[in-house]
């Protein structure tokens, strides 16, 4: 793998100069290739790109979101995704294609102030994200705590190869799910859930320094594993994508299904199937 | 608001010390902090000599009245506003034909440095409030209003850093404050984006032949660059500590 230069940089410096590629964050003028946010470089051979360390959520592709749903006409759902654009579940993703307004009640599958874990399968800006709650781990989230962290940190909180959500789930007998969007689930026992979100609001703070698994560690009063190689560190967006998506809930699971009962229940990072990805 | 000329003789003395002891060509003293508001996406706090400054960003967001959304980019909209306290006599808390200009100024001033159209259909709301004025307060504003995007996390082309130069008694100087404002004979305000070298605003009130504008105007830009140094400095600090090194990270 070829090696990456790192340098933290603000709106407006030269990140590199040249015949490179840019990817997210940077944009290019002329020669050089500026960083559009403050965040860290990552300066590689043919592409660089800044991993912002602020800012809204803005929706992706194959994102998976959290998502609280306020709003419903004839023919789709409107949730709030913590973003400046709402995401639109159509009414025909959810009963099939042979949807009738007149004769399906949008009401019956999903109410307003119902939280979904959606997938956002299209989006471009100039329209609102469409969402998709069919799919494994997707749909009606029915119990849990919602807490919330800059989306722009969500990729420390699952940590490199999801290291950071196993120690707080580990350490607090609870299970999370994460959103790209900064919205997290926690479901446990109550002492459990005041424990994660503690480390949740930790990770927050401190997501800048690089002992940051250690810190939670002993906040949550685990014994302290020694580092291994590869556990610590800023995770890209797209392995972060992949780890809090291929499993987190269950399949489905818009019904009411007792969280015992879940094979994997609201987990977001563990056993991934897709490990090419993640070796990036 | 044409400048008359005042007292010459006390605004520099012989030694060309000005009347709070600078020199013709020094900065007053800047402050910056990043990120002290809670409740806002971005915030950012400047001293800058005596101003003292907040800037809030808000956004990007929903736009209501839905009707003044842009369907390509975000609307951008500021306010500047001067606190009843702010000054030596308590000003009057509505918006004066003053602070609507300035705050047209200031949007106009950083438009051009954001990535509007990244966030097409959102409106982005900037608040510069004055909680203590000694004048040069746009400049401090925009400066402070700039960093406080950047910390929102907003796309940008650039910083915006601000400083004015102008003539007091006579004499080219940098950074004019409040009594060199209404005593001297000119005000030159400007603003740029450092890295690309593009000036978002100038202003100039009062006379200035050919030479002393040139000399103001590179002296402002000088003093430009020293507010985005600090605007740099004040921006690393906040996000990644003083220690400018990035923390390893193994691949």
């Amino acid at each position: 793998m070829p090696e990456i230069k790192r340098k933290y940089v603000i709106p407006g410096e030269v990140v590199a100069r040249g015949n490179v590629r840019a990817d997210l964050n940077v944009m290019r003028v002329n020669d050089q290739l500026i960083a559009t946010r403050v965040g860290m470089a990552e300066i590689g051979h043919d592409v660089v790109r800044v991993i912002p360390l602020s800012g809204p959520y803005i929706p992706r592709i194959d994102d998976l979101v959290v998502g609280k749903i306020i709003d419903y006409s004839a023919f789709a759902w409107e949730a709030d995704i913590n973003s400046c654009f709402f995401g639109i579940l159509p009414a025909a993703s959810v009963f099939g294609r042979d949807y009738s307004p007149a004769k399906d009640s949008l009401t019956e599958k999903l109410r307003v102030g119902d939280m979904v874990a959606a997938r956002v399968i299209a989006f471009d800006r100039t329209r609102d994200p469409l969402l998709s709650i069919s799919g494994p781990g997707l749909g009606r989230i029915p119990r849990g705590q919602v807490a919330k962290i800059s989306p722009a940190k969500v990729p420390r909180l699952i940590g490199k190869k999801g290291s950071m959500i196993k120690t707080i789930e580990a350490g607090t007998k609870s299970r999370m799910l994460i959103g790209q969007n900064g919205v997290v689930v926690i479901v446990g026992a109550p002492d459990d859930t005041i424990r994660a979100i503690k480390a949740i609001n930790l990770v927050e703070e401190e997501a800048h320094s690089a002992d940051l698994t250690e810190r939670v560690q002993s906040l949550l009063g685990m014994t302290i594993e020694p580092r291994q190689d590869g556990e610590e560190g800023e995770q890209t967006q797209e392995e972060s994508n992949e780890s809090s998506g291929e499993n987190s809930m269950q399949e489905g699971s818009p019904s009411e299904v007792p969280v015992e009962n879940e094979p994997q229940g609201v987990v977001a990072a563990d056993a991934d199937p897709n490990q090419s990805a993640q070796e990036m | 608001m044409g400048k008359q000329g005042g007292d010459s003789t006390r605004l520099i003395n012989e030694q060309g010390i000005r009347l709070d002891g600078r020199k013709i060509d020094e900065l007053r003293p800047i402050k910056i902090e990043v990120g002290i508001l809670k409740n806002a996406d971005g915030s950012a706090f400047i001293q800058f000599g005596k101003n003292k400054i907040m800037a809030a960003v808000y956004g990007p967001k929903e736009v209501h009245p839905k009707h003044s959304a842009l369907p390509d980019r975000s609307v951008l909209r500021c306010r500047y506003h001067m606190s009843p306290f702010s000054t030596e006599e308590r000003k009057n808390p509505a918006p004066s034909r003053r602070e609507i200009e300035i705050s047209k100024v200031i949007r106009e001033a950083l438009e051009p440095a954001l990535m509007l159209e990244d966030y097409p259909r959102t409106a982005i709301d900037v608040f510069v409030e004055v909680l203590q004025s000694d004048g040069g307060s746009r400049c401090a504003g925009i400066s402070a209003a700039s960093v406080a995007l950047a910390d929102a996390g907003i796309n940008m082309r650039d910083l915006v850093s601000a400083c004015a130069a102008g003539k007091v008694a006579g004499q080219v100087v940098l950074d004019v404050d409040d009594t060199e404002d209404k005593e001297g004979q000119a005000d030159l305000p400007i603003a740029i984006m450092p890295s690309t070298n593009q000036v978002t605003l100038l202003q100039l009130d009062g006379q200035l032949n050919d030479e002393e504008f040139s000399r103001a105007f590179d002296w402002a830009l000088s003093g430009c660059r020293k507010v985005y140094d600090l605007q740099r400095e004040a921006l690393i600090g906040r996000y990644f500590g003083k220690n400018e090194k990035p923390m390893e990270i193994e691949q």
